[in-house]
């Protein structure tokens, strides 16, 4: 059967879709421009669970357990849940660590890079113009046969275990639900002010999240793909996606009053153009050694891959990192040692880029 | 004259990376790639048909995808 979601209609179908769904869930009650952010979704779940401390990101995000989910009941109805995993997962953690504390110090995921672009937030050029630099930093690499090696095929167990967590912090949001005015229930912290305490109802963000999640499986709707298959082959079939998705952002905005165009005073933004572009460059270069953009990571997670699932778990790790060290940035600007994290994190990414080569694998 | 690839395991975008490098270096006018995910099969396909090739035989046995493409 032909999967018409992969077809040229099909992803510029799911990048509307995923534009129109991003702004609504901001209209629903999301952060400003921040319908969906996968980076920052899941540094608010590292919040909600206490693995950082910074008040006023803690919240365990239904978003990201639709993705995942949604994913995965698209893998099993099309038949594509393929349990596998071993291509150098450490090494992913890594990647998902450093591109959580790059995407946290522009203050954004390429996803919320390309919403704050369309919700007229200037600062994002900066952001997508160093994603876009540190994934052409990333084909350079493949170029030269840099490669994670194989995967190997596993058990249906080891490929449901990141679907088995999502479905365990559904259980405790469900167990421990927030109380208006209270920054804990139960083991689970909530946000009272801040970003973390502006969301969606659970129930919407859920059925949001999976149908995105299905919709991106079926699609491989990726935000790095995009960039780095364009700049790789001259392929525009994942860009189109993209820009897809920023076109209907801009309309929904436009609909729903949430575009303001600027530079100053942009939701949960700074300004510093230099880091802006910096801390999305040590992102891009992560995402493209990774081989997806997070929200891809999701669904490949969905899907049964072992190793997109460490990633994730690499980029949860990271936020807590990023908190606890103040390596993240805030509207104010750069974290205290958010410069030394960023080329920290380009050091480990270009080492990692030079040194994992076919030959060796 | 044909070449085999085999791309099973290996993740966006080794397999289409590997194909167009047969497409440009073999001097084969057939090549056979070996791929394990339904993502590795569209994207090859898609890669294969914009060089000019086409596909001739999609194969899927135990799990696995055997796509075969002509110089056209």
């Amino acid at each position: 059967m032909k999967n018409i979601f992969a077809t040229r209609y099909g992803i510029i179908g799911v990048g509307a879709v995923i534009g129109v769904l991003a702004p609504l869930l901001q209209k629903l009650g999301n952060p400003g421009n921040m319908g969906i952010c996968v980076a920052c979704f899941e540094r608010d779940i590292a919040g909600g669970v206490g693995f950082h401390r910074a008040s006023v990101v803690q919240y365990i995000r239904p978003e990201i357990i639709g993705f995942v989910l949604g994913s995965l009941i698209a893998a099993y109805l099309f038949k594509e849940f393929r349990p596998r995993l071993g291509s150098a997962p450490v090494v992913r953690f890594v990647l998902g660590v450093f591109a959580m504390i790059g995407a946290l110090v522009f203050l954004g995921c390429p996803w919320r890079a390309a919403l704050r672009l369309a919700g007229g937030d200037g600062n994002a050029v900066l952001g997508i113009a160093g994603l876009i630099f540190g994934i052409w930093i990333g084909t350079l690499f493949l170029k030269k046969g840099y490669n994670l090696g194989r995967t190997q095929t596993t058990g249906r167990t080891a490929g449901l275990m990141m679907p088995l967590m999502m479905a365990g912090l559904l259980a405790l949001l469900i167990s421990f639900p927030q109380v208006a005015g209270q920054n804990k229930s139960g083991i689970l912290f909530y946000s009272v002010k801040g970003p973390g305490s502006m969301h969606a109802p659970l129930v919407i963000a859920l059925i949001i999240g999976l149908a995105v999640g299905f919709l991106a499986q079926r699609s491989r709707f990726c935000t790095m793909g995009a960039f780095r298959d364009f700049i790789l082959f001259r392929h525009a079939h994942l860009l189109s996606g993209v820009v897809a998705l920023i076109a209907a952002a801009f309309a929904t905005n436009l609909i729903f009053g949430q575009f303001h165009p600027g530079f100053e005073k942009q939701p949960i933004a700074h300004t510093m153009h230099f880091w802006n572009f910096a801390g999305m460059t040590l992102a891009g270069l992560a995402f493209a050694l990774a081989g997806g953009c997070p929200g891809r990571q999701l669904f490949l997670a969905g899907e049964g891959d072992g190793d997109a699932a460490v990633f994730v778990i690499g980029m949860v790790v990271g936020a807590g990192f990023a908190h606890n060290f103040g390596l993240a940035s805030s509207p104010e600007g750069i974290g205290i040692y958010g410069i030394e994290a960023v080329i920290t994190g380009m050091i480990v990414c270009l080492f990692i880029g030079f040194t994992m080569r076919r030959k060796h694998i | 004259m044909s070449a085999k690839i085999d791309a099973r395991g290996l993740s966006c975008p080794q397999p289409v990376l590997m194909t167009l490098h047969a497409i440009k270096t073999e001097k084969a006018d057939e090549i056979e790639i070996l791929t394990d995910t339904e993502t590795s099969k569209e994207n090859v396909v898609r890669s294969a048909a914009r060089q000019g090739w086409s596909v001739i035989d999609i194969l899927e046995e135990e799990g696995n995808f055997r796509v075969k493409i002509r110089k056209k």
